[in-house]
């Protein structure tokens, strides 16, 4: 075991105030079901998960009741017991529409369903405990929500030789992560062993941010108890987008990521402590994904902490749950404030990616007009990835995606950095959000056309 | 006087040189152009809307010449178009029915509520993209001009938050049709005046609570009117090929969703909110 150091500085990257010590250091409480849950089945990346219960069917916790729609896709199970109330269509917490089930919780029913734990997983084919993860509907916990067993099934001619445990935590206000790093370190090294075992590595880095001392402290004793594989806890410096993947390959490892390429390009695998610790439940225990862990926090909630809630708790319960609120609130965010999404309204609920909830009072939610830019430079600065925002915003105004696409807008991470330094208020990163999704059906269009022609 | 001749002689010279040059490009590396495409350019709009499909006009008529196009896609030339294109071509002219855009919503301010605060782009993509949309109705307009932008002949009025096609500038273009990421835009028959101007899908309390003049799915209309009207779940659609014979159910719609926009709508163009 040994502590190592970023090997370089980030490039581009902005220093928010973090406000982490809202809920840094209050320890993970358990919430009970509430009477209603809202189970949405796009809580991955890729196809929404397809329903299996009807309305009025009784569930039981952990039962699937949902299975997966493809194999970039997951299944969902009930995060509570109790009947079933509807299977409707509602939006996500991105915005878009998918459908939900919504389940009334019975608090008389403790019964849970599990599955099988696998002790003796040293002794499991490959191939088990890759399905193991897929059925216990484990999807990366950082935010983006990428099928965790799609992600451990590298093809063979990309191997892969390093593990990096993603214990960064670079947005503002949210410490679901350095918690779950101070409180369960052993379960985490348990995934880690996991992965290890599955992706036949021998080196990790668990990647933290300098400004959580005590996570850094407990994880560093946890890789003692692990052996055969060479781990060190890598401290990198206090600066957002430390937590973005291609980043932190590059501060762990020294290794790019090439310009539309995946961390497994270069040998890497990146993972979320959540992620890992889910990994380790659901092999060790046999328990699906049905709960998390989320950081209910911003200085008008009354008791902001971390919460471990069943997946589906709406956000006026959560509220509820930590006190409710001194003061109105302004904006609602759910994820971090750099690349969360601000919420309509609190009846949409929790999903597996749901990492944070952030009410904003009036004093800290500006209304931007947007100014023309006047050509400073900053955003360029601030860009982790090297692009010209600046450049790039104008095309995509001017409806040019041909020259966008030129300018790399693809390699866009939509940190918000741009945006966040821009003296001119321009919604660059907004431009890049809007435009991506249209080049990017233009690009499967023309290799469509190439196909059939 | 040695030295004028000289000069004219050289002048000349280089003269008959480059002419009898050009003279020899321009027989040697002539291109042949079909007169006819030049004629039929003549007789279209030259807009170049692009609405036949073709790059512009020039490409549409060299499209014609090669009898890949029939002579009947210009729509905003209209019948005149059309006749001139078959006086040219001799083909057997056909009347065209005059399609013109419509957006099915008649959410302005007063009529849809918003749901939440929007300070994004001013782009109903980028709106629709977040939460999807400000509106508490999840089909209405948005009203933060994408179609007026792309329209050519600026054909289209945001009027208190809510998108307007003005029928007599409209050229039938369609490219409002695919800018609108709601798909409330399509291509109705300029002749035909009365409209559901309702998209919204939602059960009838739901679309009702969203806004004053939806269509809750009461089947009014289609029992009324069944040749004009037909539903499509909660929805009610007009079907364009026949028209409306029983005028009350404007008067008898519960939603005020059916319209006659024969007067034409409301004339005095004012500053929308947002564009």
């Amino acid at each position: 075991m040994k502590v190592t150091r970023a090997l370089r500085k980030l490039r581009g990257s902005i220093h928010p105030q973090y406000f982490k010590g809202l809920t840094a250091d209050a320890p993970i409480t358990t919430m009970p079901a509430p009477a209603k849950l809202f189970v949405s089945m796009a809580q991955h990346l890729g196809a929404p998960a397809k329903p299996i219960v009807a309305k009025g069917d009784i569930v039981v916790q952990g039962q699937c009741i949902a299975e997966a729609a493809g194999f970039i896709s997951a299944p969902v199970h009930a995060p509570a017991s109790g009947k079933v109330l509807e299977v409707d269509t509602a939006p996500t917490p991105a915005g878009t529409m998918a459908p939900r089930i919504i389940i009334e919780t019975d608090p008389q029913n403790t019964e849970t369903q599990t599955l099988p734990p696998m002790p003796e997983w040293q002794k499991q084919p490959r191939e088990t405990l890759l399905a193991r993860i897929a059925e216990a509907g484990i999807a990366g916990m950082g935010g983006a929500g990428f099928p965790t067993r799609v992600k451990l099934s590298p093809p063979a001619d990309k191997p892969i030789d390093t593990l990096i445990i993603n214990g960064a935590e670079c947005e503002p206000y949210l410490t679901a992560d350095h918690r779950l790093m101070v409180e369960h370190s052993a379960g985490i090294v348990n995934g880690i062993r996991i992965i290890c075992h599955l992706l036949e590595v021998k080196h990790v880095h668990v990647a933290i941010e300098e400004n959580k001392p005590s996570a850094i402290e407990a994880m560093q004793q946890a890789l003692e108890q692990l052996d055969g594989v060479e781990a060190s806890v890598c401290i990198l410096p206090t600066e957002y987008p430390q937590g973005a993947e291609k980043q932190q390959i590059s501060m762990t490892t020294g290794r790019e990521v090439p310009s539309g390429g995946l961390p497994m390009d270069v040998g890497c695998v990146v993972e979320n402590v959540g992620t890992v610790l889910a990994v380790a439940n659901a092999i060790l225990e046999g328990l699906p994904l049905t709960h998390r862990v989320t950081t209910v926090t911003g200085h008008i909630v009354q008791t902001p902490q971390n919460v471990l809630a069943p997946i589906g708790t709406t956000y006026a319960d959560l509220v509820a749950f930590c006190g409710g609120l001194t003061n109105p609130a302004a904006k609602v965010i759910s994820g971090g404030p750099m690349m969360g999404m601000a919420q309509p309204s609190l009846e949409g609920s929790t999903t597996k990616t749901s990492s944070g909830l952030v009410f904003l009072e009036e004093r800290r939610v500006h209304v931007y007009r947007s100014l023309p830019c006047i050509g400073c430079g900053r955003c360029i600065e601030a860009c982790p990835m090297d692009l010209i925002p600046a450049a790039i915003s104008y095309t995509v105004e001017g409806g040019d995606y041909d020259k966008a696409e030129a300018l790399n807008i693809l390699d866009c991470i939509e940190c918000g950095c741009c945006a966040f330094v821009c003296p001119a208020s321009r919604p660059l990163v907004q431009h890049f959000k809007l435009a991506k999704p249209k080049i990017i059906v233009k690009r499967r269009q023309a290799a469509a056309a190439k196909g059939t022609a | 006087m040695l030295t004028i001749l000289l000069t004219a002689g050289v002048i000349g010279g280089i003269a008959v040189l480059c002419a009898s040059a050009l003279a020899l490009a321009a027989h040697c590396f002539a291109v042949y152009e079909d007169p006819r495409v030049g004629e039929l350019e003549k007789c279209l709009p030259g807009v170049n809307c692009g609405a036949c499909g073709y790059a512009g006009c020039s490409d549409y008529a060299k499209a014609i010449v090669a009898e890949e196009a029939g002579i009947d896609r210009c729509a905003p030339g209209g019948n005149d178009v059309l006749e001139a294109l078959a006086a040219a071509t001799g083909a057997a002219a056909t009347t065209l029915e005059k399609m013109v855009a419509l957006v099915h919503c008649n959410g302005t301010a007063e009529n849809a509520k918003h749901r939440h605060a929007y300070n994004g782009i001013m782009d109903c993509q980028a709106a629709h993209q977040l939460a999807g949309g400000d509106m508490t109705c999840n089909y209405g307009c948005l009203g933060y001009g994408s179609c007026a932008r792309v329209c050519p002949v600026d054909a289209i009025e945001i009027n208190k938050n809510l998108a307007i096609v003005h029928p007599d500038l409209c050229i039938g273009c369609k490219a409002c049709v695919a800018s609108c990421p709601r798909n409330l835009i399509s291509m109705v028959p300029a002749s035909k005046k009365i409209h559901v101007l309702c998209s919204s899908a939602d059960k009838g309390p739901i679309a009702k609570k969203a806004c004053n003049v939806a269509c809750i799915g009461c089947r009014i209309c289609a029992k009324l009117d069944g040749d004009a009207f037909t539903m499509d779940g909660f929805l009610a659609k007009r079907n364009y090929d026949n028209d409306v014979t029983n005028p009350a159910v404007i008067e008898k719609c519960p939603g005020k969703c059916i319209v006659d926009t024969a007067p034409a709508p409301p004339a005095q163009p004012t500053e929308g909110q947002h564009a």
